[in-house]
């Protein structure tokens, strides 16, 4: 890094911020150089995380590779599971039952909860309001507990199937949702009661990290910080996948594109992600949760243990994986963080040839430079926090 | 996601589309690598594709040419995601790279470079991203073994 120096020497000195630094949540290293208390360059250094899953998803089935999308993005691993999904369904060209697709949506929204909680509870701490996180932490909790039910893991799922769900959810499930989505839009005017408007918070956040529009859509930045830099564009209303489309929710928008108007974007979207709960929870159809497609879905355990039919496509499924027909798919997903995209390419055989994850905190890690550049040293803090990234999903 | 044959037939119209195809709806425009820059700058500028998604690429080892890189991009507009493919021989793959059309490029192009080896010429800072600046081989391309001696 050339820096201008004067006769004390050089002018800016070089900050090593990371990768073990507890506001990185997780291993970021940035390379900061610093005039004074002025960031004058950033550079993120990413790759500690790197733990080779598209190369690991090229010798699973395709069954056996869901287990790997949770741990992609280990805060919204139903977001994961439903991409993959999605995108091998759409090779197979399988029809999905309503009751399934349904039950994907109110997951899918209450894994975006889970995801904007543990993202606000940080973000808050990060910049010194340390009982948000605590509340917030408290109805996280009832969300996992809600997993467990469902999957039996608090976090790392896997309850998506290609072709529908794992399992009927039990009984007493939906009562539990319902009375999770009851509290929680007061829960939420709690949290906004503590931020909103406190002087503190609108000091540390408003006018900072600021970036446009164009900025942030030519360093491929997506999800909450298009929407806070004043762009109406969310994938489950662009193009709706699992019957997105039947179901009524806005699209929050802010202006300012600073860090205050990306926290107004989340939070609205988590009361919009309860309403969807709401709606799903209302209109639930009855009936099968998997597709009728018996060379990829297994069989029922009574059916296997009677017909000989599905006893072989059991043996079938369970030895060797289903084939997919040759081709590529991609499918993107509105995850919490933005544009989550699975490339799936097949050759016709039980594995994936091919499966490049998009995560989103990577395309909106490469904007942070332009986020933090020019601003001060303890901003970086709210910055990053308002970017909202998961290592995991960066480095995969 | 189909409505890509109008922007086929653009780019045919230049020489720029070798092939097309439509898939489960979705559609895959191959260009011809030498020309990937011109290909991009047209859909960039003249199609409305504002936003470059993601790069990537698949070995098709031992086939020949081997690689195939993947630019998925899209446009707000029209509402379309369009992925463009180059093949690239496996002899000393080289292609020019997109950043000075979609800066969101650089660590895609970056990441490609490091797991498949692929060179992209005049990128700003072509480093190795993910596995460590010293580490030996490509990790994605089909003959680097999963696990043991490489």
């Amino acid at each position: 890094m050339a820096s201008e120096t004067t006769a004390e020497g050089p002018r800016t000195m070089v900050l090593n911020m990371g990768p073990q630094h507890p506001s990185t949540h997780g291993v970021l290293r940035l390379v900061l150089e610093l005039d004074g208390e002025t960031v004058v360059k950033a550079q993120p250094d990413i790759g500690y995380l790197h733990t080779g899953i598209e190369k690991t998803a090229e010798v699973k089935t395709y069954a056996q590779a869901i287990t790997l999308t949770d741990r992609v993005d280990y805060l919204c691993p139903m977001m994961g599971n439903l991409g993959f999904c999605l995108a091998v369904e759409g090779l197979l060209a399988l029809e999905i039952p309503p009751k399934a697709q349904w039950m994907r949506v109110m997951l899918a929204e209450l894994t975006r909860l889970n995801s904007h909680l543990v993202w606000l509870g940080t973000h808050a701490i990060d910049i010194g309001a340390m009982s948000v996180f605590l509340y917030c932490f408290r109805e996280r909790e009832e969300i996992l507990r809600l997993f467990e039910m469902v999957s039996g893991q608090r976090m790392m799922t896997t309850y998506l199937r290609i072709g529908g769900l794992a399992l009927e959810p039990p009984l007493g499930f939906f009562e539990r949702v319902r009375k999770l989505a009851d509290i929680l839009p007061e829960r939420i005017d709690e949290y906004e009661n503590l931020l909103t408007e406190n002087p503190i918070w609108k000091e540390r956040t408003q006018g900072v990290g600021r970036i446009s529009l164009e900025d942030a859509l030519e360093h491929g930045m997506t999800g909450p910080i298009l929407r806070g830099s004043g762009l109406q564009w969310d994938i489950r209303k662009a193009k709706p996948y699992s019957s997105y489309d039947r179901f009524d929710f806005d699209v929050p928008v802010r202006a300012g594109g600073d860090v205050y108007a990306r926290y107004q974007v989340r939070v609205e979207e988590m009361r919009q992600s309860v309403r969807i709960v709401q709606q799903a929870l209302d209109g639930m159809p009855e009936g099968a949760i998997q597709a009728d497609a018996p060379h990829v879905v297994l069989p029922e355990r009574e059916k296997m243990k009677t017909q000989m039919e599905a006893l072989i496509y059991h043996f079938k499924i369970v030895t060797e994986g289903f084939r997919v027909p040759a081709g590529d798919f991609s499918q993107s997903v509105e995850s919490p963080r933005g544009e989550l995209a699975y490339y799936v390419v097949s050759d016709g055989g039980p594995k994936p040839y091919r499966c490049f994850i998009r995560g989103p905190s990577f395309g909106n890690l490469q904007g942070l430079p332009k986020l933090v550049e020019g601003g001060l040293l303890a901003d970086v803090i709210s910055s990053m926090g308002s970017i909202d990234f998961v290592l995991g999903d960066t480095d995969r | 996601m189909g409505e890509a044959g109008p922007v086929k037939a653009v780019l045919e119209s230049v020489g720029l589309a070798v092939e097309a195809r439509e898939h489960r709806r979705q559609w895959s425009l191959w260009v011809p690598a030498e020309r990937i820059v011109e290909a991009c700058r047209l859909l960039k500028q003249d199609q409305g594709y504002r936003r470059l998604s993601f790069v990537t690429a698949v070995d098709w080892y031992p086939v020949e040419p081997r690689f195939e890189v993947v630019y998925s991009i899209h446009s707000l507009e029209r509402n379309d995601w369009l992925r463009v493919k180059c093949r690239v021989s496996g002899e000393n793959p080289e292609i020019d790279s997109v950043t000075g059309v979609w800066g969101a490029a650089g660590w895609y192009e970056r990441e490609v470079f490091d797991l498949f080896g692929i060179r992209f010429r005049h990128h700003p800072d072509l480093r190795r991203i993910m596995m460590p600046q010293d580490w030996q081989g490509h990790p994605l391309r089909k003959d680097y073994p999963l696990s043991g001696a490489r």
